[in-house]
């Protein structure tokens, strides 16, 4: 499994890790399990996500957005 | 450590503290392994529970209440307040101290407990029985096999997931939830309050509860459908701008709250789910470390019970054990959680107005209810049904 941190790579989502609390709900209501959370990391598991946005909707403090103009792959 | 055990629990918050605990009371080899650094740490809770619901587990301690409780405060969205007074109804919690002295019972009934240990898989026998975890610690990745898993891994739960029972949550029931704790926030010290309307909060509540001295522990969680067009962070911030501009702020952290009816399945050969990891949550309060502790503790005992018989496809008995102690329960709260949440802000009000004219050494929750109902009659038969059973 390939992990990308905080990118998906493909458009849309992204996390912004230095701003998440690591609360849990995007994990919770992702239908493709495709979020890895540590006690001080996330990831989301690219090949998994289908830009589905319930993870954007569900975060408490809009650390999780579109980006609308991708989000560059690797660093 | 040993090399093997009997029962394994993944996560050490309530649930899966009860959990350790009730299966090690049997004499079986339990380990809880947990993710963070330090039990009971951060806390993301409003932290309020019913003293019946602590006492259950553990006797009353002062060093872990913050406030105890004895009268509720609903507010309406135009103003109207309605308090219920209850007698000594239930604390306000340090959850810090309290998880930590869970974890505490259980290891003083033989469980090991291990931090800083993340699970990120599961073992499986031939014939798809879960018999262990994958987890990593100090960055090495580890096996470890056991006769059982229970996975107590909270809201954010893979565990289940990796078993293949079905554990995701639909995102219109998860409340998605910012708390504070602030202080020179001039409260009654004995009382909950609970602020309802589409302004504050929409489709859930904003609470604000005592902590002693001032401070106080303020939140509310909002669903995923409202968190598309505004998220809870932005209406905590709307709320204290308007009420609290100047408390000092001191702690802030995001949550998020399973509010809905628990999992079909909770469990599967050789693993089941509790607490917030299996949906146990009272999904009209939120309140989730009551019945968190009590689904623990039911799968614990048949967890232990099952290694003792030797028996361990036992642990299945565990999904109706628990629909008949609250399962079925929280079905009928759901439905009342649906119809109460779609109330309109004049449906509060009217409801607050007429609940006002009971005197105030008569108004029970009932009553409240009652009157909700008057406005509301198809409520009627669900709550009929919460009295009855
Ligand atoms: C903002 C907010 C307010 C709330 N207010 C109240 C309230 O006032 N009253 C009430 O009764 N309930 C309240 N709740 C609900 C309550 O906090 C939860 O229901 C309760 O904590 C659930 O207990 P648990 O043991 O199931 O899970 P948790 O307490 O979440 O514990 C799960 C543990 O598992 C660990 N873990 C997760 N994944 C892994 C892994 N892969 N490997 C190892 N460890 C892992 C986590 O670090 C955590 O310690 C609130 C919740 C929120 C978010
Ligand atoms: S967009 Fe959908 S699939 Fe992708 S991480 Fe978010 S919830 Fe999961
Ligand atoms: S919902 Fe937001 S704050 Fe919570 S873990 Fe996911 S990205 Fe982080």
């Amino acid at each position: 499994m390939e992990y990308r941190q905080a990118k998906t790579g493909k458009l849309l989502i992204e996390i912004l890790p230095d701003r998440c609390d690591f609360c849990g709900c995007c994990v919770g209501v992702c239908p493709e399990d495709a979020i890895e959370l540590k006690e001080a990391e996330i990831f989301i598991i690219d090949p998994r996500c289908t830009n589905c946005a319930k993870c954007v909707w569900s975060c408490p403090i809009e650390v999780i957005k579109f980006n609308r103009e991708g989000v560059p792959v690797g660093k | 450590m040993k090399n093997e055990y009997d029962v394994i629990v993944v996560g050490a918050g309530p649930a899966g503290s009860m959990a350790a605990r009730f299966a090690a009371e049997q004499g079986v080899s339990v380990l809880m392994l947990e993710k963070d650094r330090d039990v009971g740490y951060p806390v993301r809770c409003g932290e309020a529970i019913s003293k019946a619901g602590v006492e259950e587990f553990i006797k009353s301690d002062d060093k872990w209440i913050a406030a105890k409780i004895s009268k509720f405060s609903f507010n309406a969205p135009d103003g109207t307040e309605i308090i219920i007074e209850f007698g000594d109804a239930g604390y306000v919690l340090e959850r810090r101290i309290f998880d930590y002295e869970l974890a505490r019972t259980a290891a003083e009934a033989g469980a090991e407990i291990l931090t800083r240990a993340y699970v990120n898989g599961l073992l499986f026998d031939e014939d798809g029985t879960v018999c262990g975890v994958k987890y990593e610690f100090n960055g090495e990745q580890k096996e470890l096999r056991s006769k059982i898993v229970i996975a107590a891994d909270g809201v954010e739960s893979r565990v289940g997931r990796w078993a293949g029972l079905k554990t995701h949550i639909d995102f219109r029931d998860m409340e998605s939830a910012v708390q504070i704790t602030a202080a020179n926030i001039p409260v009654d010290q004995n009382t909950l309050y609970f602020y309802f309307g589409k302004d504050v909060a929409p489709n859930g509540y904003f609470w604000i509860f005592p902590k002693g001295n001032n401070k106080a522990n303020i939140g509310l969680g909002v669903s995923g459908i409202i968190g598309k067009k505004k998220s809870a962070q932005s209406f905590l911030d709307d709320f204290m701008n308007k009420h609290y501009p100047n408390a000092p702020i001191l702690t802030k952290i995001a949550g998020g709250v399973p509010c809905s009816i628990t999992l079909d399945k909770i469990s599967a050969p050789g693993i089941m789910l509790v607490g917030d990891a299996a949906r146990q949550v009272n999904p009209l309060s939120g309140g989730g470390i009551a019945s968190g502790m009590i689904g623990g503790s039911i799968a614990g005992r048949i967890a232990g019970e099952a290694i003792k018989m030797n028996k361990l496809n036992h642990i299945l008995t565990y999904d109706k054990a628990w629909n008949d102690r609250l399962g079925k329960r929280h079905e009928i709260f759901n439905r009342i959680k649906e119809g109460i949440y779609n109330f309109s802000d004049d449906k509060f009000n009217s409801i607050a107005h007429s609940v006002l004219k009971v005197p105030i050494e008569k108004r029970t929750l009932g009553k409240v209810f009652t009157t909700a109902l008057m406005n509301n009659p198809s409520l009627l038969l669900d709550i009929a049904k919460v009295f009855v059973i």
